[in-house]
């Protein structure tokens, strides 16, 4: 058996390709990214050691300062709205729905699957005034609430609402799906003992459901969180981090920096604070799972 | 009673319109897809459409390379899967199961990938792919989705292994399977259900993706769907929107096959990243 199970040869064959590629191509190119972020230019081009300017550049950089701010209302509006649509969702489907229940969890998780360029191509028309009305603007005409008819996506005042709109009815079925599964385990008894006990149903949520749900809650938003800080694709496709940048993402700024600009140095210590924001955020809300 | 029924009533409204605001908008794609384009100027946007335009898809098939992107797509996202499930079945195994020195530290090098944004190694992949000269080719896509694949599929199917019982690995033993053929004869069979897991999760993934087909790829002969539905507007003016929305359709449709097939898989498969992630 240990010898069979302790084949050297066996464990080179079955973890160094992978091992290898891995190393190579994610975590080299995050080490890299350091290293990259104490110069100016672009390799080969203007390629200055700075040492920590860059990043005391970011300080200073309104555009910058712009997407965070853009990026962190983004994450709390997002976070929030997917959590906890997606939790009373679940908790419809388990205490209201009596026929039917896995046709409409179905019919929810949906939008899950759906490519999020197709996603973000099917809102532009939804939310569109020109050429002609969008389906939001032909229904508002339509019952007579002409005054609301408006650019939705071309004002900066309404972009990153419609963005955050349109991402929250992409993932609300997925949490609620998850939520559901947790809801399932636990035990019908304590639910009847707690309903005999006659506790209403917002007693019952507070003092029993929420208190043995807290884990899958923080597992959500951690999860939800690390999806939002990487804000891009939806962005790009919905409005191309217009107008005016109100809906441009950190990682939609690096990439302009990086690639449309070719300031390569600058960019990485963009890419590295996605990087830190990412790891200080889940690591603070997992906070939350371990204080009793 | 009766108040009871009102109530039961009530909460039924309330689910079926939650469904509503959940399907419409699908429904009215594929029926904008059929639409004519004066049918936009006549009708209000939220019209059915009048009859079956299928030139829109043939415009977008053709000329708007839709198939094109379809087979770039369909071969860069499996091949990798074919990878992704190879390395992390073996990784796996090779990390739960086997005995030598230094599997923790591996199985924690890979569980490291599963918190790094794809946008903080964006900018060295390109450089390093751009010294390779290796833009441009299905290659650099295909082996960045692996490397990026490996993380969390190892991850689950670490799961899955550590509550098989080692005694069937015994027995096997005992019964004379070298390592190759109970890896491939005992253990592969029984992981049947984290393969297809992994699979789901990762072909979603990998299908989905944008950010990495959009740097590296800038010949249009290669793009994905994705990075091709981003440009449709461009290459076919604002106004065409019957063919934006077949484009749009089409690009749906191999996720809605899927889904309707494997709901329940589909459901566990891009759940499981979540709950164990």
């Amino acid at each position: 058996m240990k010898k069979v199970l302790g084949n050297k040869k066996a464990v080179a064959l079955f973890v160094l390709p992978a091992l290898i590629i891995y190393a190579i191509f994610v975590m080299l190119p995050v080490l890299w990214s350091f290293y990259y972020s104490l110069y100016s230019g672009s390799p080969g081009l203007k390629w200055e050691f700075v040492g920590l300017k860059n990043y005391s550049r970011l300080l200073v950089d309104k555009n910058f300062i712009k997407a965070l701010t853009v990026n962190l209302k983004y994450i709390s509006v997002v976070t929030i709205g997917q959590v906890s649509l997606g939790l009373a969702l679940a908790l419809m489907f388990k205490f209201w729905l009596r026929r039917c229940k896995s046709f409409v969890r179905t019919l929810i998780f949906f939008p899950v699957v759906l490519p999020t360029v197709a996603v973000g191509q099917l809102f532009n028309k939804i939310y569109e005034i020109q050429p002609n009305y969008g389906l939001l603007n032909s229904f508002l005409e339509g019952i007579g609430l002409e005054q609301l008819v408006q650019p939705w996506l071309g004002q900066s005042s309404t972009a990153l609402w419609c963005l955050c709109i349109m991402d929250i009815w992409v993932a609300m079925g997925f949490y609620s799906v998850i939520f559901y599964g947790a809801l399932l385990n636990i035990p019908d008894d304590i639910i009847e003992a707690a309903r005999i006990d006659g506790s209403g149903s917002w007693n019952m949520f507070r003092r029993i459901l929420l208190p043995l749900l807290r884990p899958m809650v923080v597992t959500c938003f951690v999860f939800s969180f690390s999806g939002t800080v990487k804000m891009f694709e939806s962005a790009l496709a919905l409005t191309k981090g217009g107008p005016a940048g109100s809906t441009k993402s950190l990682s939609m700024y690096m990439y302009d920096v990086s690639f449309t600009y070719g300031k390569v140095g600058y960019g990485s210590v963009i890419a590295i604070v996605i990087f830190l924001i990412c790891i200080v955020g889940s690591f603070l809300i997992n906070r939350f799972d371990t204080k009793d | 009673m009766k108040k009871k029924k009102i109530k039961a009533i009530l909460q039924g409204i309330v689910i079926a319109l939650i469904c509503a605001v959940d399907v419409y908008p699908l429904l009215w794609m594929v029926s904008a897809s059929f639409k004519q384009q004066s049918e936009w100027t006549s009708k209000p946007a939220y019209a059915l459409n009048e009859g079956f335009h299928f030139q829109n898809y043939i415009d977008a098939w053709t000329r708007g390379h839709m198939a094109t992107f379809f087979m770039n797509s369909l071969l860069c996202t499996l091949i990798a899967l074919v990878f992704i499930v190879l390395f992390a079945c073996t990784v796996g195994f090779a990390t739960t199961k086997m005995q030598w020195k230094g599997r923790e530290f591996v199985s924690k090098f890979f569980s490291l990938g599963i918190m790094v944004p794809v946008a903080t190694a964006l900018i060295p992949l390109f450089q390093i792919f751009n010294q390779l000269n290796l833009l441009n080719t299905r290659f650099c896509l295909i082996i960045t989705y692996i490397a990026f694949g490996l993380s969390l599929s190892i991850y689950l199917v670490q799961g899955y292994l550590r509550s098989l019982p080692d005694e069937l690995l015994e027995a096997s033993v005992i019964d004379g399977c070298g390592i190759y053929r109970m890896m491939w004869l005992v253990v592969t069979p029984l992981m049947k259900n984290a393969i297809v897991t992994v699979l789901v999760l990762q072909f979603f993934f990998k299908w989905n993706d944008l950010l990495f087909s959009m740097t590296f790829i800038s010949d249009s002969a290669l793009k994905t769907v994705q990075t091709g539905l981003l440009y449709f507007q461009d290459e076919f003016g604002s106004k065409n929107w019957g063919a934006i929305f077949a484009s749009v359709s089409m690009s749906v449709l191999p996720m809605l096959v899927l889904y309707t097939i494997l709901n329940k898989k589909v459901m566990e498969g891009m759940t499981a990243g979540a709950v164990k992630g």
